[in-house]
């Protein structure tokens, strides 16, 4: 392996871990309070309002029903908006947030539903508010499960920011397809796979380890 | 303290349920109020309407002097405070600590981390869980879940306790330390203890008075020992089945029918409270020279009241026995003379 791939393996890596990074940060912070709502608005909740949980609901699986590709370049319009551009790394990360909101939301709902129902009801009869039932019962009580869906939705992203070389995104995928596909080089096609297997089986392992850390169970 | 007034509730889906069909109750304060039905009476509703987790469709419950049914959330929120509730698999938070899950009502309720410090020491030095407070509730057995889901309940000096089948996944050892547990406070404290049970010796043990429910109405209430010395309820009657005032074999009454006689009589002696304790079988041996055997008993005892059922066949004169059966009656000792057919 000469100096040159071993730089061009390296920046990809960068590239790809910048795009996973902010990305699951970001779609985490806004999909989780969606994922709240569709919990608690939901029939026999706490905050029951079947209306609000059937809209949200819809959104939600139309986002999650538009093909990554598709979504990348349909909004186009919107990541120029938001990043000045619509080329590049950075530009890369809008439609992996895009995309990866419904997912937070929903593997965010499925942890909370985990949730002892009889717990929420303890803490409804101690007095506690919708609120305080939000953030020091629901949220604490999930926080193993939520570790876990954090964690599978970096891998996703893992696999999703692979089709940011679509938009120049560029990361481990791109140069998957372009010197592994494109140039017949199936060296760094085989390079490439390694990292990224690695990638992706480290982020399982931390995320299985905190989430042991933290389960009282 | 508590007032019921025809309560209704009925839950709508793909099979109607009429959970309750106006029920009127009265709790007293200061006692400790059981009531038993079986699974399905309508019970677990009934008392989830008292602390306001279930609105009942029609009727009142009135808690002091608040009708719990007309609060807006947040005086609901305020009057629950008031109300502990404890359950039959504990709802501990399983993310916490002991210590942290006795402080979780009194966060709720805004007090200091200083005072909340020496408020759960003092709460679980009462329930006995003085050294516990750094498990988490997965380390703990049932009967020590339930002493943190008791301290849990008084973090906030309730007034009322609410018991929702409180010890019927508890084995019969613990049941009976937690029942103690809750005898104590209520008779420490002062604390009104309401609590719903499918099992009998648990109103047996620990409550003042009862009420059987069943189908979703109360059918027969009062004092323990009178509903479960006197049944009138058929419903009582079927719960009470083989536990307390045990029927006597059926073949040991076939055995007597027929065989009474002028100079031979077979009596059903119920005893209560004090008779319980009057030696009457030996002042009858002694005083009436008839003899007495003993042909079936129980006795038992209801919180701290002894009561107890003999059978018994009396042999001796006519004049004798009609005395003997006389000196019965006199020391308030219920009795049913088995006559022929």
């Amino acid at each position: 392996m000469n100096s040159m791939m071993v730089t061009l393996l390296w920046n990809a890596t960068k590239e790809t871990l910048y795009m996973v990074g902010v990305s699951v940060v970001i779609a985490e912070l806004l999909g989780l309070p969606i994922g709240v709502l569709l919990v608690v608005t939901d029939k026999d909740q706490i905050l029951e309002n079947t209306i609000l949980n059937k809209i949200l609901s819809f959104i939600v699986n139309i986002g999650r029903s538009i093909p990554f590709i598709i979504l990348m370049v349909a909004i186009i319009p919107f990541t120029r908006w938001v990043v000045g551009t619509s080329i590049g790394t950075s530009a890369a990360i809008v439609p992996l947030i895009v995309a990866a909101i419904p997912f937070v939301a929903r593997v965010v709902e499925s942890s909370l539903k985990e949730v002892d129902p009889g717990v929420i009801e303890a803490a409804e009869a101690m007095g506690a508010s919708p609120w305080q039932i939000i953030y020091k019962v629901l949220l604490p009580e999930a926080l193993p499960g939520l570790v876990l869906g954090f964690t599978l939705t970096a891998v996703n992203l893992v696999g999703y920011s692979a089709m940011a070389g679509t938009i120049g995104g560029g990361g481990l995928g791109d140069l998957a397809i372009r010197y592994g596909y494109q140039r017949f080089r199936g060296d760094v096609m085989f390079y490439t796979v390694i990292i990224l297997v690695l990638m992706v089986q480290l982020i399982q392992m931390l995320g299985d380890w905190v989430a042991k850390r933290v389960a009282h169970k | 303290m508590i007032i019921l007034k025809d309560l209704h509730k009925t839950y709508a889906g793909e099979r109607v349920v009429h959970a309750l069909r106006g029920i009127d109750l009265q709790i007293p304060a200061g006692k400790i109020f059981g009531i038993i039905g079986q699974s399905g009476a309508g019970k677990s509703t009934l008392i989830r309407c008292i602390n306001g987790l279930e609105k009942p469709d029609q009727g009142e419950v009135i808690f002091n002097g608040i009708n719990i049914s007309q609060l807006s959330p947040k005086e609901l929120r305020k009057t629950r405070k008031k109300i502990g509730m404890i359950f039959q698999h504990f709802n501990l938070l399983s993310s916490r600590t002991v210590f942290d899950n006795v402080a979780f009502p009194l966060e709720i309720a805004g007090m200091t981390k200083e005072k909340i410090q020496h408020k759960v020491r003092e709460l679980l030095e009462l329930v006995g869980l003085g050294d516990k407070e750094k498990a988490y509730p997965h380390q703990l057995s049932g009967g020590q879940k339930q002493r943190v889901g008791i301290a849990r309940a008084l973090a906030n000096e309730p007034q009322l306790l609410l018991c929702d089948e409180a010890t019927s996944a508890l084995d019969p050892e613990t049941t009976t330390s937690i029942l103690q547990l809750l005898r104590r406070i209520n008779e420490e404290m002062g604390l009104t203890i309401v609590l719903i049970t499918h099992e009998m010796p648990v109103i047996q043990e620990i409550c003042d008075d009862v009420a059987v429910i069943e189908d979703g109405k109360i059918k027969e209430y009062g004092p323990v020992i009178d509903v479960f010395t006197k049944p009138q309820a058929s419903a009582t009657k079927r719960l009470l089945g083989g536990s307390i005032e045990s029927q006597i074999p059926a073949e040991l009454l076939q055995q007597i029918n027929g065989q009474t006689d002028k100079e031979r009589i077979f009596a059903k002696l119920s005893f209560v409270g004090s008779s319980a304790h009057e030696p009457i079988i030996s002042s009858l041996l002694k005083n009436y020279d008839v003899t007495v055997n003993i042909l079936f008993g129980k006795i038992d005892q209801m919180k701290s009241v002894p009561f107890g059922m003999l059978l018994v066949e009396m042999r001796g004169e006519a004049q004798r026995l009609n005395e003997a059966l006389l000196f019965i009656r006199e020391h308030d000792v219920e009795m049913e003379v088995f006559m022929n057919e």
